[in-house]
């Protein structure tokens, strides 16, 4: 190759020089531990073993003929299917309302917000009490409506979408946080030429503004909740311990039984891939859509 | 509704403690282009949403042909706005930013269902009408190649006039235009001037246009409404309001570069006493009245007998020089706008006699006072009248 422009040399260097820490830091804190549970997948090793067999795909074959892992996958696909549109379409509605009130805009937010704040684990005590079957506010609510009720926890028909209940619960204020930060950026002009130009009812200001408007923020808002509710864990670990008989068995769950219960610390790994596998293709189809219709300049 | 002729009676409005409207009363006669030139926070893009409906008003009419429509929402009043910030759709193609307001108008509500509207009665023949006038007035707008265009895709002159085709495709009743081209660079903003001014023509429409630039104002209008602090000031033809401007904060306010505005008093006969040299004006008044003289830049020419002014520095714009002098005992800087050959003469410390052609007057209050150049002016200062 010719000879390039002087100096050309010593700036590459120097350019690698500058982004080298940053590329270490990337490789030891976020990409290197993926790699490391990838290639640990593919071993058959225990915590404690000293000696580290390599198995190839012995683990993934494993788990397609486990039925455990399966009801696990189902049942956390159920959960995710239930709590995203629900956590969005609520957390819409909650946006939409405390953007509306004149006054005690910041109480509301707050209010709705504590849940995310809070600690689950902690909040699973006053669920448990709400779904207890004789006492639990829920069921004393729906035996006065004249609603069917049932031990919410410890029904194989319900457990599942009780959860599913708390973790709306939690998010939710999530949700409406991220839509009202959508809603605050949707310039006030727009609704005005809207009115002029002959729509100034609700629905048309939602249907015509806000909804297109919000178009970025909704992807966000829907992959974010995705993936934190494919991240389900505390509180089955806490009320229901993957029962009754596994309808409420989830892959962190069983991840953490697999890897950490039973030690099998390779066949945790395994799982662990296929939960990163769901979170990796929420994440790329959030920047794909994001990258196609966000910029609106 | 045809063109019509909008009027605003008694409008009056406040924020909080903050009066921005005081008795407002303006009127744009049927096809009439009336600017509304006033500094920002002078109140006339409040005036200009009341009129729209966008914002109410505490006290006062507004009328549209004649017909009170204060009550009235602004999808209900027939006015078309162009917004500075042109509120175009970021989301939905310039076709679709034009189309808009003729399917609010045109269609029902069933007919503008998404997909399903396509299968109500009576929609096909609608929507082919609604295509046809939204291509007639894209086509003089230069806009028929941009149809399927989304916003952002569009330069600044372009989202202009797909903005103006929004408001035109409805051919409402009246025009209202919010400081529409303070957005655009200076070569479009002349060009986009030109436009709006053809289309105002051709379309014999009544536009209230809302503006901070006297230029515009001045180019564009039929009349000029001048705003101040909540209230007109004064209404009048450009040309007129540049000639004969009422009050003192008018003066000021239009003209580029402003008017000279000097401490002046009235000697015993009533002549114009002016840094120390009486000028062959004249004007009714007591004797040691403290006026203030109103002495266009153009209108202060180089010539023996002159009041006496040291120049301070000379600003060429080409054609034209601005001389900066000082008078004595006149705290400001005075202007004079004279030739450029007459500038290359003069340097910066030197003196030169400055002779005022025409003085306005007005009252120390601001009100203008009449005043006419007197006959008996000494035979130097007569020659510079002549």
């Amino acid at each position: 190759m010719a000879e390039t422009r002087p100096g050309a040399r010593a700036e590459a260097l120097a350019a690698w020089a500058l982004s080298l820490p940053a590329l270490i830091l990337l490789w030891a804190m976020l990409l290197g531990p993926a790699v490391a549970v990838l290639l640990l997948s593919f071993t058959g090793w225990s915590l404690g073993e000293a000696e580290m067999e390599w198995i190839g795909a012995g683990n993934y074959a494993q788990l397609a003929a486990d039925p455990v892992f399966w009801t696990s996958l189902r049942n956390t696909l159920i959960y995710v299917g239930v709590c995203v549109p629900a956590t969005v379409g609520l957390g819409l509605a909650a946006a939409l309302l405390v953007e509306s009130v004149g006054r005690g805009r910041g109480f509301y937010r707050a209010a709705y917000f504590l849940p995310v704040a809070s600690t689950l684990l902690a909040m699973a005590l006053v669920w448990e009490f709400m779904f207890h079957p004789t006492v639990g506010f829920v069921n004393q609510a729906f035996g006065a409506l004249g609603l069917p009720v049932t031990d919410w926890l410890n029904n194989p028909d319900v457990a599942l979408l009780a959860l599913a209940v708390i973790g709306v619960w939690q998010n939710l204020g999530l949700a409406m946080v991220l839509f009202v930060a959508g809603l605050q950026g949707i310039p006030r002009d727009l609704y005005e030429a809207l009115a002029m130009d002959g729509a100034d009812g609700p629905w048309e200001r939602f249907r015509r503004v806000t909804w297109p408007m919000l178009g970025p923020a909704l992807v966000f808002v829907v992959s974010i909740i995705a993936i934190r509710s494919f991240q389900v864990f505390d509180t089955v670990a806490v009320l229901t311990e993957g029962g009754p008989s596994k309808s409420t068995e989830v892959l962190l769950y069983t991840m953490v039984q697999e890897g950490f219960t039973f030690l099998r610390s390779a066949y945790g790994a395994a799982i662990t891939v296929v939960f990163l596998v769901f979170t990796l293709a929420i994440t790329m189809a959030q920047t794909i859509l994001l990258d196609r219709r966000a910029h609106y300049g | 509704m045809a063109v019509a002729s909008v009027d605003l009676i008694g409008i009056g409005k406040r924020f909080g403690a903050t009066e921005v409207l005081q008795d407002v009363t303006l009127r744009a006669a049927d096809g009439e282009f009336l600017a509304i030139l006033g500094a920002s926070g002078c109140g006339k893009s409040t005036l200009l949403r009341i009129l729209a409906g966008l914002e109410g008003a505490d006290r006062g009419q507004v009328r549209l042909g004649g017909e009170e429509v204060g009550h009235l929402r602004p999808k209900a009043r027939d006015l078309a706005m162009v917004f500075q910030s042109y509120a175009l759709y970021p989301y939905m193609t310039v076709r679709q930013n034009i189309t808009l307001p003729l399917q609010m108008r045109r269609l029902s509500a069933l007919q503008r269902l998404p997909l399903l509207g396509r299968l109500a009665p009576g929609g096909r023949a609608l929507r082919a009408g609604i295509t046809a006038d939204v291509d007639a007035v894209a086509g003089p707008l230069q806009l028929s190649a941009l149809m399927e265009r989304r916003p952002a895709q569009l330069s600044g002159g372009q989202r202009q006039r797909v903005a103006l085709g929004r408001a035109m495709v409805r051919q409402p009743a009246a025009f209202l235009m919010d400081e529409p081209l303070s957005n655009l660079d200076a070569k479009l903003r002349v060009e986009a001037r030109a436009e709006i001014v053809a289309m105002q023509r051709r379309l014999s429409a009544t536009i209230l246009y809302v503006t901070h630039d006297q230029v515009e104002a001045m180019t564009m209008a039929d009349r000029v409404a001048v705003m101040q602090a909540g209230r007109v000031l004064q209404v009048a033809p450009p040309q007129h309001l540049y000639d004969e401007p009422a009050s003192i904060d008018v003066a000021r306010f239009v003209g580029s570069p402003p008017m000279n505005i000097i401490p002046a008093l009235l000697d015993e006969t009533g002549m114009v006493e002016l840094a120390g040299h009486v000028l062959p004006w004249h004007a009714q008044g007591r004797a040691g009245a403290r006026v203030m003289a109103g002495i266009r830049p153009e209108s202060l020419v180089p010539r023996p007998g002159g009041l006496p002014a040291t120049l301070k520095r000379v600003e060429r714009l080409g054609a034209e020089a601005v001389l900066h002098c000082a008078l004595p005992g006149v705290e400001d800087t005075v202007l004079a706008r004279v030739e450029t050959a007459i500038a290359n003469g003069l340097s910066p410390g030197g003196t030169i006699p400055l002779m005022p052609r025409r003085v306005l007057l007005f009252q120390e209050a601001g009100l203008r006072m009449e005043c006419r150049p007197h006959p008996a002016a000494t035979p130097a200062m007569e020659g510079a009248l002549g």
